[in-house]
């Protein structure tokens, strides 16, 4: 029987990353995010995984996607100043294609900025804080359940892909304490990597003829001896600048995300479709929306809230159509208008787009939600 | 027996290493003694940074993991932690290794994980042109020390030491028979094993400092490599701008995919 359990937000995600199957952490401590590491290496060599304690976020970085390489479910955990050292190998990560997961428990920057406040300054980060041509996907989640259950997607999305996958959490939803309960007879759903079938000697790694561009991935040690490499490379994995492939392999790379965005994004929507004011909102800042909605909905205010799970690739026509007709449009985030930006270029133009933004470590609350409402109402 | 060193190497040479290049030489005895130990290439696995001698990985026949500049050892150390039954080897640069890479290396020295690493010293960073290095010595001309480099250089097999390898040699490219050896020796050795092989950029490195292609740079290396056993009856005078070659210390201590493994058995044993 599952028992009920108070937990906290990081707990969960270390909890729920066992549960994916992730047996190899690599990390170096920072605030706010050190639970996940401690958690693992309390837990992690009791089932014989594996816990690093690293130099570096760098080390991290490199750590995990070697244990990768062999077949293992890998991970790390930071925040603000930790992610951007990890940037050079997110980036590696993403062109070799080697599935892992980075969990960003988001504090306010830049620099060292608010170690122990909440933020969302990251969100364009982890679209694009390594250098060059890649996609990514990333999640924020907005409870202590759906931390548990999408830690477990952020893994089976990286396996399924071959692709890094940013967890962005945030400081706020990260110590966050609230029930945890687990249905009765609870068997997550666990996607691995899909192995080659072809001889050893025609496997190519980075094969084009796939048909959602994800190629099968041989693990260090399974015979398929192969080549990874970080630089542009042709379907072996060897270096490549033949204009053909290098445009060839990069475009199926970014294709395989971008392209997938309906199998990847997940949202949810409260009177969204029945509402003048849409709100959105995400991660610990949705669950002010949600109460702000609930109230104003009570007032007879017609508003209503739509929550990205996943934040990256984004997905233009959903948002698109799900801002379309509206009265106004209000984004609540706990940074500068990171995903506003992105929102704003979906919307009619004649359409309002109300910013609420926060920058001082301190919580959106229903009350800020519901001011921004009124100010375009 | 004949050596049979060709099963080595993938098809896809030839190489981009310069003529006169050090790193085909060490390559190649890299080579002889994978055959000399019998090593199969399914059980072993090669990662390297970034820099020409990071280009090796591509040539050879293992697994290939061509990783960031400077970020081998910690992409290597999460493979043998993950498969501890395999043969590590990690090529780096005196860039790569002691510059960008310096904590990682040692970090990885601490550790004692059980890895060769060789670390081909030509004294410049040959892939981007010419710069001076961390190894460069005090007074010798790169691209970027036009009036002579001021900095003092590492000796990185004196930080290997200090930071806790196990095992710590130097070789030079001139020395092939004896640099073969050290691999080997550096391989046989349970824990972590650095090897520094002297090697030659002529392009980069020899052209500047008016040692005049391949084979000065060549006799050049000879000559400032003395097997340790002499060195250590010179006087540090005696021994300026020079180089001890052979084993310089070797030591048992606890390998830590053992240790690693060690506190699993304790935990799983006790609960």
């Amino acid at each position: 029987m599952n028992k009920v359990r108070l937990v906290q937000g990081n707990e969960a995600c270390a909890m729920g990353a066992i549960a994916a199957g992730s047996t190899f952490y690599a990390g170096y401590p920072i605030t706010p995010s050190t639970e996940i590491a401690e958690y693992m290496a309390r837990e992690l060599p009791k089932i014989g995984g594996i816990f690093l304690q690293m130099e570096d976020e760098i080390a991290s970085m490199g750590a995990i996607i070697g244990a990768s390489c062999t077949g293992v479910k890998a991970f790390t955990a930071t925040s603000g100043p930790g992610f951007s050292l990890m940037q050079e190998l997110i980036g590696y990560a993403a062109m070799t294609e080697i599935p892992c997961v980075i969990v960003d428990v988001q504090r306010p920057g830049p620099s060292t900025a608010l170690p122990t406040l909440s933020s969302q300054g990251d969100v364009q980060q982890a679209r694009w804080g390594c250098h060059g041509f890649h996609s990514i996907i990333a999640i924020a989640p907005s409870s202590i359940m759906e931390i548990y259950y999408q830690i477990i997607n952020a893994f089976n999305l990286a396996e399924k892909y071959r692709t890094p996958v940013i967890f962005l959490m945030d400081e706020e939803i990260g110590h966050l304490r609230e029930r945890f309960e687990l249905p009765e007879d609870y068997q997550p759903e666990i996607i691995n990597r899909k192995k080659p079938e072809s001889d050893l000697e025609v496997y190519l790694p980075y094969i084009n003829d796939e048909s959602n561009g994800v190629p099968p991935m041989a693990n260090f040690g399974d015979g398929y001896r192969y080549h990874i490499s970080g630089l542009t490379h042709n379907e072996k994995g060897f270096y490549s600048s033949v204009p053909s492939v290098v445009d060839t392999e990069i475009r199926r790379m970014v294709g395989k995300i971008e392209d997938n965005v309906d199998d990847i994004a997940q949202f949810e929507e409260a009177y969204a479709d029945d509402c003048d004011i849409l709100v959105i909102a995400y991660g610990s800042v949705a669950r002010s929306a949600q109460q702000a909605v609930e109230e104003m909905r009570a007032e007879g205010i017609s508003v209503g809230l739509l929550r990205p799970i996943v934040l990256w690739p984004f997905a233009t026509d959903y948002f698109t159509k799900a801002c379309m007709g509206k009265k106004a449009v209000v984004v609540a985030e706990m940074n500068l208008g990171q995903y506003a930006r992105e929102i704003r270029r979906i919307v009619h133009t004649d359409t309002p787009l109300k910013s609420l933004t926060r920058v001082d470590g301190e919580f959106i609350y229903p009350i800020d939600v519901i001011n921004a409402v009124k100010e375009v109402l | 027996m004949k050596a049979c060193y060709e099963k080595y190497f993938r098809d896809n040479l030839p190489h981009i290493f310069c003529p006169g290049c050090g790193n085909g030489i060490v390559m190649g005895a890299w080579a002889r003694a994978m055959d000399e130990m019998g090593l199969e290439n399914n059980d072993c696995v090669a990662i390297s940074g970034i820099g020409c001698s990071s280009r090796i990985t591509t040539y050879i026949d293992l697994y290939t993991l061509h990783t960031a500049h400077g970020r081998a050892l910690p992409f290597a150390i999460g493979v043998k932690m993950c498969k501890p039954d395999m043969h590590v080897f990690v090529f780096s640069g005196d860039g790569d290794c002691a510059a960008i890479g310096g904590n990682h290396f040692i970090h990885a020295c601490r550790r004692n994980i059980d890895m060769t690493l060789i670390v081909i010293n030509n004294s410049i960073y040959g892939m981007t042109g010419g710069q001076y290095s961390p190894l460069t010595p005090t007074g010798h001309f790169a691209t970027t020390a036009p009036y002579g480099n001021i900095d003092p250089a590492f000796d990185i097999c004196k930080i290997a030491e200090a930071s806790g390898a196990t095992f710590v040699a130097r070789g030079d490219i001139y020395n092939i028979r004896q640099m073969i050896d050290l691999i080997k020796e550096g391989h046989n050795h349970k824990g972590f094993s650095v090897i520094e092989v002297v090697s030659s950029c002529p392009i980069s490195y020899g052209r500047r400092n008016k040692i005049n292609g391949a084979p000065a740079l060549l006799r050049y290396i000879k000559d400032h490599s003395v097997p340790v056993a002499n060195a250590a009856k010179m006087s540090a005078e005696e021994m300026k701008g020079k180089w001890p070659v052979g084993v310089l210390y070797k030591t048992e201590a606890k390998e830590y995919v053992e240790a690693y493994q060690e506190l699993v058995a304790r935990l799983q044993g006790g609960s």
